[in-house]
């Protein structure tokens, strides 16, 4: 190694633009959060000021949580991006899986088509979506909204899953036939474990957009009872006034749970992003 | 039991052929390795054995049942891979007992055969370790114990030692031989270094291009070579081939193998001066530019003293060359 690539300007100009990303990146975040403790007043005469013992107020959150359903918006949020991404976790991989593994006419067609939904939005079907849903009788149910972001999902994780599976050492699986496993237990036993990282890669890839999601709950789901976050804090935004109290507080606390999820998974998605260059 | 036939097996890739037609027979307690370079099928053909790939055609037979649409796990086989391909979440104990358990043997006899494995191949101090707390060397011990365990008909070995270093590779080939002789088994082996071919078969099958070229024992192959393939792959140094018509002979090609050249400062055949010459300690290996029959290679046991650019006369012991026709097969003497 050449002492070049370790010099001192060169490392302090990397941490530069690091860092400058890092804040542009949180500074949003931020904002919301140190504004959801302010007073309406404090909001709107010093956005960028922290909270000050004179205008500290909890009123937003007092707002949220007297609404009463906002507990109920979280926990249909939070089911609905759980099941989502366990149904995009498992049939991407199955599909990945099969698409790696198995040789058979038109594989590579098929392996196309499955990526085909990176490219296309599935919001361009949003009116077919809601006449589907609207004949099986499936609006204003929270499965309507897991079978979309199912869908929603899966190409990337059949793509990102595929890549990785192929990786897998076609020794083991054999070694494992051999010893008389069936083809689900060398997928959930041997080859699962091994992609794990890009499964934490594709899972923290596809929580997020469902957890934001306005689109859809919108239109397939607006009744109170199937609510999510991000449709319940909309209620605080009016046409003439909107509470911007309450809306900072509701999305504050909306960051919190992908907060948590995304802890569980980050350890292993940063060993997902290294694993090509370290090997 | 444990005797292995295969019948006309032809495997295709899409357009691509890969066996164009294997006969074999392998008698029980057999050790027989397949050889040839990368590409020639072996490895495809062992995993056609094994069931891991199926026949475009043809039949496989163990112990004189046909097994083609028998799943590996039931045709009475074990295989070691060249990656070893262990459970990285089971211990070695589980890796080895991993077979049995799917069986339904019971756990005292998988108990008893995992000891039997393990003082065998010396792998009482690792049984509850993981694979990543392995040696190379060890992980490949654990992999031949996986196999042993099964008791199997048949032993599939395809390229055990390939990612082993050498000084490694000559004792687990050791190993490898010891087994074969304690246990009788029969035994399939797969690998593209001759010398594993030559120190541990009864029977060496060369492949080549998707055809098996020849089948014999290894001094057979050896000494009567069926053709240029074989003979030039067969022996290392590689056996030197000479245009028939320079040396005046009626033959398109003249054979003769390194080892069996005689030199002499002053007289022979072949007037050549040295290129380059290799001191092994054990063997001397020279490059000779000759006038009459081009570049070749001699092999002398022992130091011999020769630097670039000394003229030496070489001298092919008769009743050691070899005569290839137009086809490039052995012409018989």
């Amino acid at each position: 190694m050449s002492t070049a690539t370790h010099s001192p300007a060169r490392t302090f100009a990397a941490h530069a633009v690091l860092i400058a990303y890092t804040a542009i990146a949180l500074f949003p975040v931020l904002l919301i959060v140190i504004n959801s403790f302010k007073s309406r007043n404090a909001i709107f005469r010093s956005p960028l000021a922290l909270p000050t013992p004179e205008n500290f107020d909890l009123i937003g959150y007092a707002t949220v949580l007297k609404q009463g359903d906002f507990f109920l918006y979280f926990q249909n949020s939070l089911i609905v991006t759980v099941v989502s991404l366990f149904l995009v976790l498992l049939f991407g991989a199955m599909a990945a899986f099969a698409l790696s593994e198995y040789r058979f006419k038109g594989n590579t067609l098929m392996g196309l088509y499955l990526a085909l939904g990176i490219m296309i939005p599935i919001r361009l079907g949003t009116v077919a979506i809601l006449q589907l849903m609207v004949a099986s009788g499936l609006v204003n149910t929270l499965t309507a909204l897991i079978l979309v972001y199912t869908a929603q999902g899966l190409p990337l994780a059949v793509f990102i899953l595929s890549e990785f599976m192929k990786q897998v050492s076609d020794d083991l699986k054999n070694a494992g036939r051999i010893d008389g496993l069936s083809e689900y237990r060398i997928f959930f036993r041997l080859v699962l474990p091994l992609v794990r990282p890009a499964m934490a890669t594709v899972a923290v890839f596809t929580m997020i957009p469902i957890w934001n999601d306005l689109w859809f709950p919108l239109i397939l789901a607006p009744s109170e009872e199937t609510k999510t976050v991000t449709l319940g804090a909309q209620i605080f935004i009016g046409q003439y006034v909107t509470n911007w109290n309450a809306v900072l507080a509701a999305l504050s606390l909306a960051i919190l749970p992908v907060l948590v999820l995304y802890v569980i998974f980050s350890r292993q998605l940063i060993r997902g992003i290294t694993s090509g260059a370290v090997k | 039991m444990g005797s292995l036939s295969i019948q006309n097996v032809k495997k295709s890739f899409g357009k691509v052929d890969v066996l164009k037609g294997i006969d074999l027979d392998v008698k029980d307690g057999e050790f027989v390795v397949f050889v040839g370079p990368s590409g020639c099928g072996k490895s495809t053909l062992l995993r056609i054995i094994a069931g891991l790939e199926d026949a475009t055609s043809g039949t496989v037979q163990i112990d004189g049942k046909p097994v083609n649409d028998v799943p590996p796990a039931k045709r009475g086989i074990a295989m070691v891979f060249q990656t070893y391909a262990l459970y990285p979440h089971l211990t070695v104990k589980n890796n080895m007992g991993l077979g049995l358990k799917q069986a339904g043997e019971a756990a005292a006899e998988i108990e008893r055969r995992i000891g039997v494995a393990s003082t065998m191949l010396s792998l009482e101090p690792y049984l509850e370790r993981r694979p990543a707390e392995l040696s190379g060397g060890q992980r490949q011990r654990v992999a031949i114990g996986r196999a042993v365990v099964r008791e199997p008909k048949l032993f599939l070995f395809d390229e055990p030692l390939s990612n082993l270093d050498a000084a490694l590779r000559v004792n687990t080939r050791l190993e490898i031989a010891e087994l074969h002789r304690r246990l009788g088994a029969t035994m399939i082996y797969v690998t593209h270094d001759q010398v594993e071919a030559m120190t541990l078969a009864d029977k060496i099958v060369v492949l080549n291009a998707g055809r098996i070229e020849q089948v014999g024992a290894p001094m057979e192959l050896y000494n009567n070579p069926a053709n240029t393939f074989v003979a030039g792959f067969i022996g290392s140094p590689k056996m030197n081939f000479i245009d028939g018509a320079r040396l005046g002979d009626t033959a398109k090609t003249i054979g003769v193998r390194p080892e069996h050249i005689l030199v002499d400062p002053n007289k022979g055949d072949w007037k050549g001066v040295v290129i380059h010459a290799e001191h092994l300690g054990a063997d001397t290996n020279l490059y000779l530019d000759t006038e009459k029959a081009g570049r070749i290679t001699v092999r002398l046991f022992g130091e011999y003293a020769a630097e670039p650019g000394t003229t030496l006369y070489a001298t092919p012991v008769n009743a050691r060359t070899y005569r290839f026709d137009e086809a490039g097969r052995a012409i018989a003497r």
